[in-house]
């Protein structure tokens, strides 16, 4: 047991919560070790609904204009939604996770599994909202039965997760057959010297015995933790039943989860496997359409890319396994590979429980750096976990510090002795110890590709027109695992995502690209308004958006807009019913979306940023950049020439013919963002109208004052 | 293993089996509460009834259904959570649900119903 004084402490009252709601958040300052509740009003409810409208509610009033990440008064929120904890309807155990980020100097959110949430919520908290700087290290303790809140000293040695998760959860169940009882959020030593990072939130595996980890990954949520001196969260809750959401109509919600859960027992071997492999499926898909990202998102597809296979992880997954990051999921795809023996670094030898690898992770930390074995993905993957890297940033970093080496803009002498050829995954884990160690090269590829291409192009004279061609990043954030060359919508997709390029916004790329399903500007617009809008609920709400079309009815492909997935579309409206009690329908749903997707757009905007020029793609991500690009799918850009814009490619040299697709593409793309701002009520300069606003609800007079400043 | 095993050429349909063990497990004489269950539309009757097969125990995220000393799957209902994830995954649908309530429920062989049997359908019997 760690020695521990306890700082602060808060007393509250236990109540039950009402349909979804305890109408109360949970607001602590490090800095002053104030601990307080806060009301959760009738307006936050009807206007910002929970999740991660609480978060960015709460974090509005909480931070200034010019707020940086490591200023005081920024905060790490995190919230559940009014669905979160329930056990009956699949993929209903997700926090959402906001700060200002480090590496983009806006709101970050992150959609996270694993207990801590659902949790809390139990415990008697809407939010919790975390601010100032702690003057020693410290884990604060959520102690939801007895309706306790601490600050305490944390004089723990490791921070790394997978040893610190599960001390934490050793030291605070009542018994070793409750560990489950108990959640932990941390981060890892990576955290206290590169921003690329992201926080670790815990569930206790009753089978394999292991505190396995689930990560809250983009933008840089580590580092502000640590920036915070905290430790880990640590919340404790016992009484976990059926209805403990209090839900208004218990029998409707069974219904439909029991509904859900025989259409998954049905479907899932035949669609995407995922009680098998969990989203590592994709590898194959994605690489037999040319969408794998390999060498730095230069090329979508390669032969070697067996090596990631779907099946060459499950050889190392352990089948069989309840693998839901919250109870009652019964799609179960976070897999584990149990007995896992690093071939290097601290933990060398030892044998560790690994989280996944998901699809994002075998992109980003194997066919974009051409690393094609699959267990050298699997310990890229452990020591992210462990330190508390995201593996999104890591992929995309290491690719293009691996790129540049390729092009002598790095060498040996610059790297401090690593060769970064493609495929070397011994040179990949050492940037990662090197995070870790705070020291050498790993610090400067741990500030991810913006921060890169900027000490390039000034220390080593790197040409900066290249390295913003091929720095896969927007908005400071580094692109998640997709190939988005062949799809303008999920170039839209990509880069108008409020946060940063992420695909949880919209992943159209099957939709444009495959099925020719949304051929006309406005038909991309239609869905780069609908999707967006539609994948931001789970965040309201609590919610993984994985059982909405990671398996789908039967008879799906026959409904009128099967890409929606009609009839989970209004399984999702059922339950909001059943346990909130509150009235919706799929057009109110869409809209509870739009007044927070447009409040973040405005905070991103009171930052000083959501301008039509930060969204805007680097070139790699619409077209080729070099020739090579070119010339590797020159019949496919040659057609395009001839097809689209009419001209005929022959006797053109291949510069040339570069040169008019280029125009052709930013063009193309400047065109998109025209139609998917009119469709989303805003400005040509993107900039929300007062009269959208006011029509949906979102003219809160703060806003407005921020949105004035811009008309 | 221990089963509750049916004849189903037996059965009369009376289903007498139902209200005994409804009122022996909920106090309430209702067939959809029963552990075994009669369909009479066909001849001879189905009469189905878990055969311990384990597949619940496989899903169950809190291993709140396990195998007992008998060779009977029970549920504890301390560690269930209600998710229902066992009542989609039973292959001949004998675990049941009961809507607004806590805990599925399933056949744990007590034999309640092969005394009321007037037909000699029902035995307890190892496997």
């Amino acid at each position: 047991m760690t020695d521990r004084k306890v700082l602060a402490e808060y007393r509250y009252a236990l109540h039950p919560i009402d349909k979804g709601y305890n109408r109360r958040s949970l607001y602590i300052n490090l800095g002053s070790k104030e601990i307080k509740e806060k009301p959760v009003t009738d307006m936050m409810i009807d206007k910002f609904v929970g999740g991660k409208g609480f978060d960015l509610y709460l974090m509005w009033h909480g931070v200034k204009d010019d707020t940086k990440w490591n200023d005081p008064e920024n905060e790490i929120c995190i919230s559940f939604g009014p669905l979160c904890g329930n056990t009956s309807y699949p993929g209903s155990g997700k926090s959402i996770v906001t700060t200002i980020s480090p590496l983009t100097g806006i709101p970050v959110d992150c959609n996270v599994g694993g207990h801590f949430g659902p949790y809390c919520k139990f415990a008697g908290f809407d939010a919790v909202e975390i601010q100032g700087i702690a003057d020693e290290e410290v884990i604060v303790f959520i102690d939801g039965d007895k309706g306790i809140v601490k600050i305490m000293t944390a004089p723990d040695e490791e921070i790394n997760s997978h040893v610190l998760a599960e001390a934490l959860h050793q030291e605070f169940a009542e018994s070793d057959d409750k560990m489950q009882q108990v959640s932990v959020v941390s981060t890892g030593q990576a955290a206290d010297h590169v921003l690329i990072t992201c926080l670790n939130f815990s569930f206790w595996d009753r089978r394999r015995k292991v505190a396995r980890l689930k990560q809250a990954g983009r933008g840089g949520t580590g580092t502000v933790f640590r920036n915070k001196k905290i430790k880990a969260l640590v919340v404790k809750y016992s009484g976990l039943k059926v209805d403990a959401n209090q839900p208004a109509d218990l029998k409707t919600l069974q219904k439909t989860g029991l509904k859900l859960h025989k259409e998954i027992q049905a479907g899932d071997d035949s669609q995407c496997r995922m009680h098998q492999v969990g989203t590592v499926h994709l590898t194959e898909i994605m690489n037999d359409y040319d969408l794998l990202p390999i060498k730095n998102f230069k090329y979508g597809q390669m032969p070697e890319a067996k090596g990631l296979h779907s099946n060459e992880f499950r050889k190392l997954f352990t089948q069989g396994m309840a693998d839901g990051c919250w109870y009652g999921c019964s799609l179960s795809c976070c897999k584990a590979v149990d007995q896992f023996k690093p071939r290097t670094g601290p933990y060398q030898g030892q044998p560790v429980c690994v989280d996944g690898p998901e699809y994002e992770t075998a992109g980003g930390c194997g066919s974009n750096i051409c690393v094609w074995d699959a267990r050298d993905v699997v310990e890229i993957n452990f020591y992210c976990d462990t330190y508390g890297v995201d593996t999104i940033s890591f992929g995309t970093s290491v690719a293009f510090a691996m790129e540049c080496y390729e092009n002598g803009i790095l060498n040996k002498e610059r790297t401090g002795g690593l060769d970064l050829s493609w495929g070397n995954a011994d040179a990949a884990l050492e940037i990662l110890h090197q995070m870790a160690r705070g020291e050498g090269f790993g610090l400067i590829v741990g500030q991810g590709v913006r921060r890169m291409k900027k000490i390039f192009a000034e220390k080593y004279g790197a040409d900066p027109q290249f390295l913003q061609d091929i720095g896969m990043e927007a908005k400071g954030l580094e692109y998640s695992q997709y190939m988005s060359k062949e799809s303008l919508a999920q170039q839209g997709g990509y880069t108008l995502a409020l946060k940063g390029p992420q695909h949880d916004e919209a992943w159209l790329i099957f939709m444009d690209m495959v099925n020719n399903a949304i051929p006309t500007f406005e038909d991309k617009a239609e869905a780069l308004h609908y999707f967006p809008m539609f994948r931001t609920w789970f965040g309201l709400q609590g919610l993984c958006k994985l059982p909405w079309n990671d398996i789908e009815p039967a008879d799906n492909a026959k409904t009128d807009e099967p890409a929606k997935v009609p009839e989970h579309v209004q399984n999702y409206v059922d339950i909001y019913k059943a346990i909130t009690g509150k009235p919706l329908d799929k057009h109110e749903l869409i809209r509870q979306s739009e007044r927070v997707y447009n409040f973040q757009k405005v905070f991103c905007m009171r930052m000083g940023r959501g301008k039509r020029i930060d969204d805007i793609p680097p070139y790699r991500a619409v077209g080729p950049v070099t020739e090579e690009e070119y010339l590797s799918r020159q019949e496919r850009y040659d057609n395009l020439l001839k097809e689209k814009i009419g001209i005929d490619p022959a006797g053109k040299s291949t510069a040339a013919k570069m040169e008019l697709t280029r125009k052709y593409r930013e063009d193309q793309y400047e065109q998109l963002v025209d139609a998917v701002y009119k469709r989303k009520g805003w400005t040509p300069e993107g900039v929300p109208t007062l009269e959208h606003l006011k029509n949906i609800g979102m003219d809160l007079p703060e806003v407005i004052e921020v949105v004035k400043r811009y008309l | 293993m221990k089963v509750l095993k049916t004849y189903p050429d037996k059965c009369i349909a009376c289903h007498v089996c139902e209200s005994t063990c409804s009122s022996l497990y909920f106090k309430e004489d209702k067939p959809e509460l029963s552990r075994i269950q009669i369909h009479d539309e066909t001849n001879p009757p189905q009469m189905n009834v878990c055969n311990q097969c384990r597949a619940c125990e496989a899903v169950c995220p809190t291993l709140a259904l396990a195998m007992n000393k008998q060779g009977v799957v029970l549920l504890s209902r301390n560690l269930c959570i209600g998710c229902l994830m066992c009542v989609a995954a039973c292959p001949i649908d004998s675990m049941r649900p009961a809507w607004g309530r806590q805990n599925p429920f399933k056949c744990i062989a007590c034999g309640s119903c092969v005394k009321t049997c007037p037909a000699d359908a029902l035995e307890i019997v190892e496997e």
